[in-house]
């Protein structure tokens, strides 16, 4: 357990150069309309305003002491004021956390409809390799996996909202329910992919050695496949845990946009279309931070079930 | 010989692979019999048969293969037929195997500890978790691993190959089997381990009174280890005799090659010798004898009929024409 702490702590330590990389990045994003008081300011402000807003951004400063206080303001929660029409002047903080929960919560339903889906699938479709049950499951993921997140949000919409009436169309009003249908949407791509993963590992692992080691000793065949095989064969998908969130942090802008979320993704794109950078800007910086911890933790996972990788 | 109880008899055995482009006849009707206290040594180039063999004896023939006929008893127990239940009952505790790459062979996800741990609490019923670890840790130290308390919580990466192979030892005896197949034990190892590792196995094998079925490309091994030694070509076994008497009466044209180049007795690291032509295509049936194309000695006959199994000392059985009228051709 030693060399797992001393892994944990290589790999946050690690993590420090790509998050100021990332913040780096997104500070940059300011200098590429020309002046960046355009952008940090909205439409007919006052001359005073302008003054006002340089002084608190520290426009005047080199470029240099700008990124440190940015930084510094950063260390602070401070993410600057909305400059959009209907949000003027609250801060993008206050806004971020707002939306922050929900887009958690969707991602977190999302992740566990794509990974309790994917991994028995991709189990069950190995130990019948070649039977109409896996080449079924085949043809499946590779619709699901075709199909744009948001052409499949309105089918969704269309089949269990409007035909079935099942869940709410969209929107939060409909508690728990509403939930489902987003997060199958965002879910569902991944959980095609993970299938596929799981089901092409677990193939290779039962043909290794010491599966039929432990078959020569007389094992039952459950305890061989559930608990050797699986922990075995679980670890590309674990390996791709940081992508999978990568994945889900794109998807969630569509969905979102799809089924009128209040999370974060849907802030982007109103941001976007009132023209309120400071709020785009931080809802980018908080995505990032979000797929580097993503990252992070799968690193981590994969260390605690792999002892091989905790040498390196 | 007719004194001793049998452990296993295969009688026949016959193991095809079935693939597209034909089916493979890896074993072509196997004869072979292990006794009590035994230990018999299974030669033959790479190919011959020699892993299949074992394979079959624990049902475990990887697909597309199978057994397709013949007979294996395990105690008088048909075991072809044996339903997967009474099958697995059998493996580990009555017959156990020692796989031919140690360094393959161990889950890596899994300590030491824990892989032991599952079999003996499976076979002995050992529950309690500190009685437990002190059978595996005794286990440990019956195959001679130095620290055993800090070896059951290492992962197989972290052992040496020597190391790995004798915790394959212990997964092996852990349960006290009355029958041991190692396959190739000691080829992943380097020569100074090698000799400890067949020591070890030749000593835990007198020791708890088990038969051994060692199987090998080495003649070395097999001589130093094995009272017994069966030679085998293209998925038959061609001869079959006490170590002693085949040395000093090879029989098979391609035994007398193997050990042409083999000094004498007792001469460690002789690898098996170049015999003219190459091993036959699997995929042919061939309706003689299989060594025909490289055999010095080949008659007519031996194209077209398969030579029949005859006894031409006590114990020391011969499929070869040049002995099939029973007596020793030339005289001897
Ligand atoms: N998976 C397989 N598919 C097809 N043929 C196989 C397979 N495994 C083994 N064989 C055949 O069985 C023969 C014997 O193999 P094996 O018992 O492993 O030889 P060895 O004596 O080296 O242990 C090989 O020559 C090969 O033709
Ligand atoms: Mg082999």
């Amino acid at each position: 357990m030693a060399d797992l702490v001393a892994y944990i702590l290589r790999k946050v330590i690690l993590a420090i150069p790509v998050v100021l990389l990332a913040t780096l990045i997104v500070f940059l994003m300011l200098f590429m309309t020309g002046d960046p008081i355009n952008v940090l300011s909205p439409p007919h402000a006052s001359v005073e305003q302008l003054d006002a807003l340089r002084e608190k951004y520290g426009l005047n400063e080199p470029v240099y002491v700008q990124y440190g206080l940015f930084l510094w303001q950063l260390l602070h929660g401070d993410l600057g004021v909305s400059v959009g029409f209907f949000t003027r002047d609250l801060e993008v903080g206050d806004l971020i956390a707002d939306r922050l929960p929900r887009t958690l919560e969707l991602m977190a339903i999302g992740l566990t409809i794509s990974y309790s889906i994917g991994i028995p699938l991709g189990i069950f479709s190995a130990l019948r390799h070649n039977s109409l049950g896996d080449r079924s499951v085949m043809v499946f993921t590779l619709l699901a996996y075709a199909m744009p997140s948001f052409w499949l949000g309105i089918l969704f919409m269309w089949l269990f909202a409007v035909e079935l009436s099942w869940l709410p169309i969209e929107g939060t009003t409909g508690g728990f329910a509403s939930i489902i249908l987003p997060a199958m949407t965002l879910g569902i791509g991944n959980a095609a992919l993970t299938t596929r993963m799981m089901r092409s590992s677990m193939l290779e692992v039962i043909r290794q050695d010491y599966i039929t080691q432990l078959r020569s000793r007389g094992l039952p065949e459950r305890e061989i496949i559930y608990k050797h095989a699986v922990k075995n064969a679980i670890l590309p998908v674990i390996t791709v845990i940081g992508l999978d969130i990568g994945w889900f942090v794109a998807g969630s802008v569509v969905v979102e946009t799809v089924f009128s979320w209040p999370g974060i993704g849907r802030l982007i794109t109103d941001s976007i279309s009132n023209a309120d950078f400071p709020v785009v800007r931080g809802c980018i910086l908080v995505l990032a931070l979000f797929v580097i911890a993503g990252n992070l933790v799968a690193d981590i996972l994969y260390a605690y079930v792999d002892p091989r990788v905790r040498l390196g | 010989m007719s004194g001793k109880k049998a452990v296993l008899e295969i009688k026949g055995l016959r193991t095809q692979f079935f693939l597209r482009e034909g089916v493979v006849t890896a074993l072509d009707g196997i004869d072979l019999t292990i006794y009590e206290n035994e230990s018999v040594g299974i030669v033959g180039e790479t190919g011959c048969g020699k892993s299949m063999t074992a394979y079959s004896i624990l049902r475990l023939v990887p697909h597309p293969g199978r057994i397709t006929a013949g007979s294996i008893r395990y105690k008088g127990i048909e075991l072809t037929t044996l339903d997967q239940d009474r099958m697995r009952s059998v493996r580990g505790t009555k017959i156990s195997m020692i796989f031919q790459d140690a360094s393959t062979a161990l889950d890596p996800v899994f300590t030491v500890g824990d892989q032991l741990g599952e079999v003996i609490s499976l076979h002995q019923r050992v529950y309690d978790k500190k009685a437990l670890q002190k059978k595996v840790i005794e286990a440990l130290m019956l195959v001679r691993i130095a620290a055993p308390e800090k070896v059951i919580t290492m992962y197989p990466h972290e052992l040496s190959g020597g190391m790995k192979q004798r915790v394959m030892i212990a997964l092996a005896l852990s349960c006290s089997p009355s029958m041991l197949i190692a396959d190739e034990p000691t080829t992943a190892l380097d020569v100074t381990i090698q000799g400890q590792i067949l020591k070890l196995l030749k000593a835990l094998v007198a020791k708890t009174g088990s038969s051994m079925m060692l199987i090998t490309h080495n003649l070395g091994i097999v001589a130093e280890t094995c009272d017994r030694i069966c030679v085998m070509y293209a998925g038959r076994i061609v001869e079959d005799a006490e170590t002693f008497e085949l040395f000093e009466r090879p029989s098979h044209p391609y035994t007398v090659g193997l050990l042409s180049a083999f000094p004498k007795l007792g001469v460690k690291q002789a690898e098996l010798p170049v015999i003219r032509g190459t091993v036959p295509n699997l995929m042919k049936p061939f309706k003689g004898c299989s060594f025909v194309d490289r055999c010095d000695k080949a008659m007519e006959v031996c194209a077209h009929k398969r030579p029949p199994r005859v006894e031409v000392s006590p114990g020391h059985f011969v499929s070869c024409h040049l002995w099939s009228g029973g007596e020793r051709p030339g005289g001897t």
